[in-house]
């Protein structure tokens, strides 16, 4: 049973990074909006160092989350726009393999333009993140999965509304507010050297989090698909 | 349908009874705070508010999975309704903590964690009720609705803990707090009117936003049918 979700959940995720592959429509986008956003942060800030630092993970999560919605916001765009949602509903199986496939290309492109995003941030701004990069990596793994689980469920939603641009952004920001506070607190205590254990309590709440709506957002995923 | 039911009516003048005696009570016959004076008797209508807006979330979110469950539009008519209620006594909540945060704590608004709290639930619901009109299908927009208040509902402890440990100005909780409330007993008589007394308001607003969307969906059933014929 188990196996089998498992197994359709990958065939979905495969299909998304298949097409993905070939027609680089997503994740070249992502990439180029992650650097203009790192790019844009300095001219709205000036080049003091001392302040850029100060604030540095808070416009570190900014980039990474507003990258990860327009990398959302795509994710059913591909089945909307060549009038295959049906056939998407008609995967066999139950539809959180639907779901699971989805979050799972959703949760590596956001990956992949952070895996670009993090080191650039660390030249452009000076920060030492080698040698934190282990509990950083943690962090945006939680953060970023906690983000794409109501982000999948919402970009599914919105994606059949008239004003699915406008919407898709106003409905996930005010839900994921735990997730962007707790891995900017995280970030920020972890760059200031506190480690793993000084932050504890936030990584169990991003923990939480995602596990809650692992749990829920597959079960509701159904009521959003069903036509 | 054309007219207020006399169960909504007799809500509506039970609430506007038990209001005045309460802010009567709070705003004249009570004593004036011994720290803050005058300005603490916002409190009579701040504090009731909050807790009818809870309240009305959770007729959402109760309401929605009925919905889901049942698959009958009257359970989405509550779930809007009193979304739209919770969403006016947010506001209040909202407004009367600002005019109450000016004098005490010397600025409109700060990043307390009550405060962002209520500034959270506010967005949310917001975004409830931006995406049901912009749902064209209104069951999609139900089922939509619903699944949006469920997931919504569920975040409300998490952004608890979140804001919580993010910081916190905002005066404890005075009534429910282990050791019985810290509350003198002449303040918590207006406090309780006033908080049964808005309930009373939401419940009488419930039934008479209920009504109203009971007379949509009926009017858009007889232009429907009509269409139809012609």
């Amino acid at each position: 049973m188990v196996a089998e979700v498992l197994r359709r959940t990958w065939a979905m995720t495969r299909k998304d990074v298949t097409v993905e592959l070939r027609a680089r429509e997503r994740v070249n986008a992502m990439l180029f909006f992650a650097a203009l956003v790192l790019f844009i942060f300095n001219f709205a800030l000036g080049p003091d160092q001392e302040k850029l630092r100060e604030v540095a993970p808070g416009l570190l999560w900014l980039a990474f989350l507003f990258t990860g919605m327009l990398g959302l916001a795509r994710s059913f765009q591909a089945e909307r726009e060549n009038e295959c949602f049906e056939e998407l509903l008609l995967t066999p199986g139950d539809r959180e393999s639907i779901y699971y496939g989805k979050l799972a290309g959703n949760v590596l492109f956001m990956a992949m333009a952070e895996a670009l995003i993090l080191p650039l941030f660390g030249v452009l701004y000076n920060l030492d993140i080698w040698e934190h990069l282990p509990s950083l990596a943690l962090v945006a793994l939680l953060g970023t999965l906690g983000f794409s689980t109501i982000g999948t469920l919402l970009a599914a939603m919105t994606a059949n509304l008239r004003a699915r641009e406008v919407m898709l952004p106003l409905l996930l920001f005010p839900l994921t507010v735990p997730v962007i506070l707790g891995s900017v607190r995280a970030t920020e205590a972890i760059l200031a050297g506190e480690g793993l254990a000084g932050v504890s309590h936030w990584l169990k709440l991003l923990a939480g989090f995602d596990v809650i709506f692992l749990v829920v957002s597959p079960l509701v995923f159904e009521f959003v698909l069903e036509e | 349908m054309a007219r207020p039911s006399p169960t909504a009516r007799a809500f509506g003048a039970a609430a506007g009874l038990l209001l005045a005696v309460g802010l009567y009570l709070g705003l004249v016959v009570v004593p004036p705070d011994a720290v803050q004076g005058d300005v603490q008797r916002i409190m009579y209508l701040h504090v009731p508010s909050i807790v009818t807006a809870y309240l009305a979330f959770s007729v959402v979110f109760c309401s929605s999975i009925l919905y889901l469950w049942k698959r009958d539009l009257r359970f989405d008519a509550v779930a809007v309704s009193s979304a739209e209620i919770g969403v006016i006594f947010t506001g209040i909540t909202l407004a009367t903590g600002t005019i109450w945060g000016k004098p005490t704590w010397g600025v409109w608004w700060t990043w307390d964690a009550r405060l962002t709290l209520t500034a959270i639930l506010f967005t949310i619901y917001m975004g409830y009720l931006m995406l049901r009109s912009f749902a064209e299908d209104p069951q999609a927009g139900a089922r939509y609705g619903a699944v949006l208040a469920i997931i919504g509902f569920l975040d409300i402890p998490l952004n608890h803990f979140a804001v919580y440990w993010w910081r916190t100005l905002h005066q404890p909780s005075s009534i429910l707090r282990a050791g019985g409330p810290s509350v003198a007993p002449a303040m918590l008589v207006p406090l309780a009117v006033n908080f049964v007394g808005l309930v009373l308001l939401y419940s009488y607003l419930l039934l008479e936003r209920v009504r109203l969307e009971r007379i949509r969906h009926r009017s858009a059933e007889l232009r429907l049918k009509r269409g139809r014929r012609g």
